[in-house]
């Protein structure tokens, strides 16, 4: 019998196809990334505690946003600009001990005593209406976040070195496709000792109705 | 002797587009390696708060868990002015949140749960008093970690 050639199929539309299916995933998904500010919320007691625990005044810093959306701090008002370096001045105030007893080697601020004691004692309540607007909210938890940040980075870079702020080793380290393990392992402990050094309380009073 | 064809004249061989299929399928995975499903179509305006402290989160791991919030949008008007919360489809009460965070939890693998954070897409005219009772219900339903989603402020110096 006679050897048959058979015939090449026709790839002609392979590429109608493929287009088809580019469009779709096109159509379908989307390439944003989301960013965020991470806060943890205090946790849910059902029955208000027996002894309320006794923080003293000084070691408060009272963020106020009316529904006005204007800010009170420390039962001054101030402008949004000012907060940050507002804040700064009361977390690395340092002018007493901390729990332990331990004085605030690290910190450069005023030493005053009607200020915070130390950094690891300095608690921000943040108290808003119910009418603020989120966005001077976000704003402000912006603000906050910056002032631990920036105190974080300067000590990153005094203890690191030029280039080792607290930000760029975090995002190293929260970098899924950095995989090299011993690296991480330093990071860990360093990113650990800045938030030892200046951990973040921010509280969120919960808002009254009026 | 060798026989050669000749050409006929003036005309151009037609280019080959053998190569384009290979081309396209490259694109196609592009992007289906770096692009997310949308899940969601937004009945409610979206427009997120400006900040520049902010984290990235990662979708593409399974532990974020979105809640949305703002003003309904046209054709919704029938919500009201105010803003409305949207959970998965539908705009609902926060008193819904908590069969909500109940369904997204069975939706997970257990270890995954207490690694659970929860991204608030709130719109920027949003007023904090919905937002305090999200807040609210996440404390009581324990979903601590919470992320206010923003966009990047652009830079002012």
């Amino acid at each position: 019998m006679a050897k048959r050639s058979i015939p090449e199929v026709n790839a002609g539309s392979m590429a109608d196809i493929a287009f088809l299916l580019l469009i779709f995933f096109l159509v379908t998904t989307t390439i944003e990334q989301d960013n965020g500010i991470t806060r943890k919320l205090p946790r849910w007691e059902d029955v208000p505690q027996d002894e309320p625990v006794v923080i003293k005044e000084k070691n408060i810093f009272k963020v106020v946003v009316n529904k006005e959306d204007k800010m009170l701090v420390e039962d001054e008002p101030m402008e949004l600009k000012d907060l940050k370096k507002a804040t700064m001045e009361f977390i690395d105030n340092g002018g007493g001990a901390s729990a332990e007893g331990d004085k605030c080697d690290y910190c450069q601020g005023a030493r005053s005593a009607e200020s915070s004691d130390h950094p690891s004692k300095a608690i921000i309540a943040l108290k808003n209406d119910r009418e603020t607007s989120y966005s001077v909210y976000v704003a402000i938890q912006n603000e906050l976040g910056a002032a631990y940040t920036e105190l974080r980075n300067r000590e990153a870079t005094r203890l690191y070195g030029q280039g080792n702020t607290y930000t760029a080793m975090n995002a190293i380290y929260k970098d899924p496709k950095v995989k090299d393990a011993a690296l991480k392992e330093k990071l860990d402990t360093r990113l650990k000792k800045l938030k030892d050094m200046y951990p973040q309380f921010i509280s969120e009073v919960d808002s009254k109705t009026n | 002797m060798a026989k050669f064809k000749k050409k006929k004249d003036g005309e151009l061989p037609q280019a080959s587009t053998a190569a384009l299929p290979d081309i396209v399928f490259m694109l196609l995975f592009f992007f289906m390696t770096v692009t997310v499903m949308k899940d969601n179509s937004l009945m409610v305006e979206n427009k997120l708060p400006e900040a520049d402290d902010i984290e990235k989160l990662n979708r593409k791991n399974d532990r974020v868990m979105y809640i949305y919030a703002g003003k309904p949008v046209a054709g919704y008007e029938k919500f009201g002015e105010e803003a409305v919360l949207q959970l998965n489809d539908k705009i609902a009460q926060p008193s819904e949140l908590k069969q909500f965070i109940h369904a997204e939890r069975a939706l997970r693998t257990e270890e995954i749960i207490p690694f659970m954070v929860t991204a608030l897409k709130v719109d920027r005219n949003a007023n904090m008093g919905l937002v305090s009772d999200v807040k609210q219900e996440l404390r009581k339903e324990n979903m601590l970690k919470i992320s206010y989603l923003s966009v990047k402020k652009p830079e002012a110096k």
